[in-house]
């Protein structure tokens, strides 16, 4: 997972912060960021992830611990002389400049000639389409144009490192995912290297290159997306990461493997033993939707199955969503693909369900 | 209809145009809020706009002069002021006819006061020649009188000069037990008398009437004042003219003996009589103060409020000695900006301050800005009175630390330096509360995004920051600046000769002198001064960058 550590770009070295003196926001951070990865921060809110990002901007100071960008340690170094782009989560473009003078005002406290100025201004607006608009106030902009040129203003000094504090949260979804797009293209293309803020994990999986998942001020994974997604380290990633279906039970044996669980109703299941370590220990299974399987020739024929009773059937276009109630929970939820083949189960319908092993993990009971 | 539709207006469902059916619809509602606040309005309109509608007109309105003197105003009309003299008997005349009735009503005092604003002295030849008024003629009565003893009876000149229908009326009204002059009919004159007696019949329908309403006397038993012989006696005296025997009646008679006899009567030029009263009359400079001010409205009251004076030759400067205006204005203005702007230099950092704390210790601060508020502006003026004067306790504390001398004390009260300091203490509020709420809304991450993007703490201040101030700014200079024009308690308390602001003149004029029509002068000039300045800001900075958050 420390691929990057070798070139570490940005570094926390068990880094802390309290605002009051009595409760820490950050615990203990440590976190190495390579040379032209995209990387984000995400969490819930409180969970400490826009405090990082403030301590690396240089708004906050650490409270123990260093930041280093590029090997120097930047704790004394004000926020002005750190070279770091920054996207606002309200853009913060100023209202009383138009945009291109917002564009040329790091140019302009960096002492770069009026000509390269509006040279570097044009490419920049160029780069995110908005070449027709330099002469606009920011109010005379629609939400994405604002952000595009609050991107535009983050990259037109050139940085190597640009932070971005939930830029999206203000569009709406359509938008959204095309400035997702958008972003990691530029983010790419220029490989510059970016720390991401946001609590949308979508947004995370589909942008980034790792995502580092904070709850409660530490990191709970560090990790690629799909590795996120699919191998969740413990219950809080599961559970905030994708929609889950969690079943508490308790561990019967460990073998090659594979755990045998017990669910609470007596029912046995197979799962990938994560963080559980003997048998007796409690543990909260985890299942993705889209792997429960309704057809039992897809699955090996030694897998235990589980009884569930058809409780509600939505027709959502692309997948069904069914809800059912297993082992005495009646949120559990399975996605199955819009196929011609596909079954419609109906309410009140009694069906055996299964998975593969690996596809269920046997996390840590909250 | 149906071809309208193409180019004509949109139309509703119903057919009418849709704009005459919005208007419709929003009708009642508009007529609810209209009730809503018609009381305010009512209110407003009562004792705001109507009070100073009124002083504005009394800056113009001079219609005391013509309406007490009306024949005077006439026969003024067309007299030459270019001589040196003062006018001709006949002009006099009219001026006694209009003073003795003055007099009767107790205006003459008033006109005196008026016509005083533009040439002092003229007040007290009012109010001594109006004491002495109602004997000018005299010298005729006695020798009308000594020909005929009917000229001393009422009735004479009732019968004479009264119209028989209204003698008649009068008797009946007498008859049905009426002694209430004031529900009387009032005195009419005679058909054609008019032209034949015209400034006897003038002079005593006058008199008859003011008898009647001022005195509740009935004509007929009362003998009439000493100028009205004189009337008639420059009637009579005028000869050839008089057509007696138009009169038609006994009294004719008596007339037509009375006029023979006039010409051998002794006569007195009116000048001396007015001389003998007071030498100043013969003062040709006090008929043309009466001709310039004769009529309705006037702009003496402006110019006097610039150091001009209007003279019958046309607009001229006022003596030097008597400048005082303009130096006002200018002083009034000069002081306010100078307490704009160190409202501005105080109250910025205070402001600053108060936006950026957290939001207890910045409530807890407000207050503490607000607190003047709670005490009585005559307590907070005074207190810096107790500081500020030469043995008040900065003096004393200088003094102490031997920073200044106890014999070379500072004059720091009762002049500009006192009035700018308590002025400014007073008005600060003014500036923080806007510039506050303005910083309020000005969120951190402005300064932050520049700082990111590499501007020095005074850079992503002066750049970012301030520019987006400039509304609060806006808005408390305007208010400190308007407060400060014209304030009025503090330059009167601290502010000494030379510290004084054009309100206080204008105080002075409204409780002191009673020149209101001055002081709606001065008042207006205010007024168009602020409005002059505010429509420049507008076009300056522009009144959309005026916010008070």
């Amino acid at each position: 997972m420390n691929s990057a550590a070798n070139d570490a770009f940005v570094v926390f070295d068990r880094v802390q912060k309290s605002y009051d003196g009595e409760t820490l926001v950050v615990k203990d951070l440590n976190l190495s960021i390579g040379k032209g990865e995209f990387l984000t921060m995400l969490g819930p809110s409180g969970s400490g992830k826009t405090t990082c990002l403030m301590m690396l901007a240089g708004f906050e100071t650490a409270t123990h611990g260093d930041i280093l960008l590029d090997g120097e340690p930047i704790n004394n170094i004000p926020p002005h002389k750190r070279g770091i782009g920054m996207v606002f989560q309200n853009y913060a473009l100023f209202p009383h400049m138009t945009v291109a003078e917002n564009l040329a005002f790091p140019l302009e406290v960096r002492n770069i000639g009026k000509s390269a100025r509006e040279e570097k201004v044009r490419r920049a607006l160029e780069m995110v389409q908005m070449g027709a608009f330099g002469g606009r106030r920011p109010a005379q902009l629609s939400g994405g144009q604002q952000q595009r040129i609050a991107l535009a203003r983050a990259l037109v000094f050139e940085p190597e490192l640009v932070l971005m504090d939930e830029p999206l949260g203000a569009l709406d979804k359509q938008l959204r995912e095309h400035m997702q797009f958008e972003i990691t293209r530029l983010a790419h293309n220029l490989g510059i290297t970016t720390v991401y803020v946001t609590h949308d994990q979508t947004e995370a999986l589909t942008m980034s290159d790792r995502v580092a998942v904070f709850d409660d001020g530490r990191i709970q994974q560090l990790a690629a997306p799909d590795i996120l997604y699919e191998q969740p380290e413990n219950s809080f990633v599961a559970q905030f990461i994708g929609e889950n279906n969690t079943l508490l039970g308790t561990v019967k044996e460990i073998k090659d493997d594979v755990a045998l669980v017990e669910l609470d109703d007596g029912e046995l299941i197979d799962a990938k033993p994560v963080n559980v370590s003997k048998p007796g220990d409690r543990t909260l299974v985890s299942i993705r939707p889209e792997r429960v399987e309704i057809s039992k020739d897809r699955l090996s024929p030694d897998a235990h199955l589980v009884h569930a009773e058809v409780l509600e059937f939505i027709y959502m276009g692309d997948i069904y969503r069914t809800r059912l109630r297993v082992a005495g929970n009646e949120d559990f939820v399975i996605k199955t693909r819009n196929a011609p083949d596909q079954r419609r189960l109906k309410p009140g319908e009694h069906i055996e369900i299964g998975w593969m092993p690996q596809d269920c993990r046997a996390l840590d009971a909250p | 209809m149906s071809e309208a539709t193409d180019t004509g207006p949109m139309l509703a469902a119903d057919g009418r145009p849709l704009k005459q059916s919005l208007k419709r619809a929003l009708r009642a509602q508009k007529l609810r809020a209209l009730m809503l606040i018609a009381p305010l309005l009512l209110f407003v309109l009562i004792t705001f706009i109507a009070p100073i509608a009124d002083m504005l007109f009394r800056s113009v309105e001079n219609q005391i002069v013509s309406q007490t003197l009306p024949r005077t105003a006439q026969a003024l009309e067309d007299w030459d002021s270019t001589g040196g003299d003062m006018p001709p008997d006949d002009i006099l005349a009219a001026f006694t006819y209009d003073l003795v009735a003055a007099a009767e009503r107790k205006d003459h005092t008033r006109l005196g006061t008026r016509l005083n604003y533009e040439m002092t002295g003229i007040s007290s030849l009012f109010r001594k020649t109006g004491r002495r008024v109602d004997d000018f003629g005299e010298i005729y009565r006695d020798q009308f009188v000594d020909l005929d003893p009917a000229w001393e009876k009422g009735e004479t000149w009732v019968t004479l000069l009264g119209d028989p229908e209204w003698i008649d009326e009068y008797a009946a009204w007498k008859a049905a037990g009426g002694d209430n002059e004031a529900g009387a009919p009032l005195f009419r004159l005679k058909d054609g008398i008019a032209q034949v007696l015209p400034e006897t019949s003038d002079a005593y329908a006058q008199f008859a009437r003011i008898a009647q309403v001022e005195n509740n006397d009935d004509p007929s038993g009362e003998e009439p004042w000493a100028p009205v012989y004189l009337a008639l006696y420059r009637d009579l005296a005028q000869g050839g003219g008089i057509d007696v025997a138009s009169l038609g009646l006994a009294e004719s008679a008596l007339v037509e003996t009375t006029a023979k006899e006039v010409t051998r009567f002794e006569a007195v030029p009116l000048r001396s009589l007015y001389t003998d009263v007071e030498d100043d009359w013969a003062d040709p400079e006090v008929w043309k103060t009466v001709k310039t001010f004769l009529p309705e409205y006037t702009p003496g009251y402006f110019l006097s409020a610039v150091d001009l004076q209007k003279t019958p030759d046309g607009i001229s400067a006022k003596p030097e000695n008597q400048q005082l205006y303009i130096l006002l204005f200018e002083r009034t203005l000069f002081m306010s900006l100078v307490i704009m702007g160190s409202c501005v230099l105080l109250g910025y950092p205070i402001a600053y301050l108060l936006s950026n704390l957290p939001m207890r210790t910045s409530n807890v601060l407000l207050i503490l800005v607000l607190l003047p508020f709670w005490t009585s502006l005559l307590v907070r003026t005074s207190a810096w009175k107790v500081l500020l004067q030469q043995q008040g306790v900065i003096n004393d504390v200088l003094v102490w630390a031997g920073i200044v001398a106890d014999d070379a004390r500072l004059v720091m009260i009762n002049n500009q330096f006192g009035t700018i300091v308590a002025m400014t203490h007073i008005l600060l509020p003014f500036m923080i509360l806007p510039l506050y709420s303005v910083m309020k809304t000005i969120p951190p991450s402005y300064v932050r995004a520049a700082k990111s993007l590499g501007a020095s703490n005074w850079t992503a201040f002066w750049r970012v920051y301030f520019p987006q101030s400039v509304p609060g700014i806006g808005a408390g200079c305007i208010l400190v600046f308007i407060l400060a024009i014209g304030y009025y308690i503090t330059p009167e308390l601290v502010g000494g000769t030379t510290g004084t602001f054009i309100s206080n003149r204008i105080a002075y004029h409204i409780s002191s002198s009673l020149n209101w029509g001055l002081a709606a002068a001065l008042g207006t000039i205010l007024l168009a001064v602020v409005l002059i300045l505010y429509w420049l800001y507008d076009r300056l900075v522009g009144i959309d960058n005026v916010s008070l958050g």
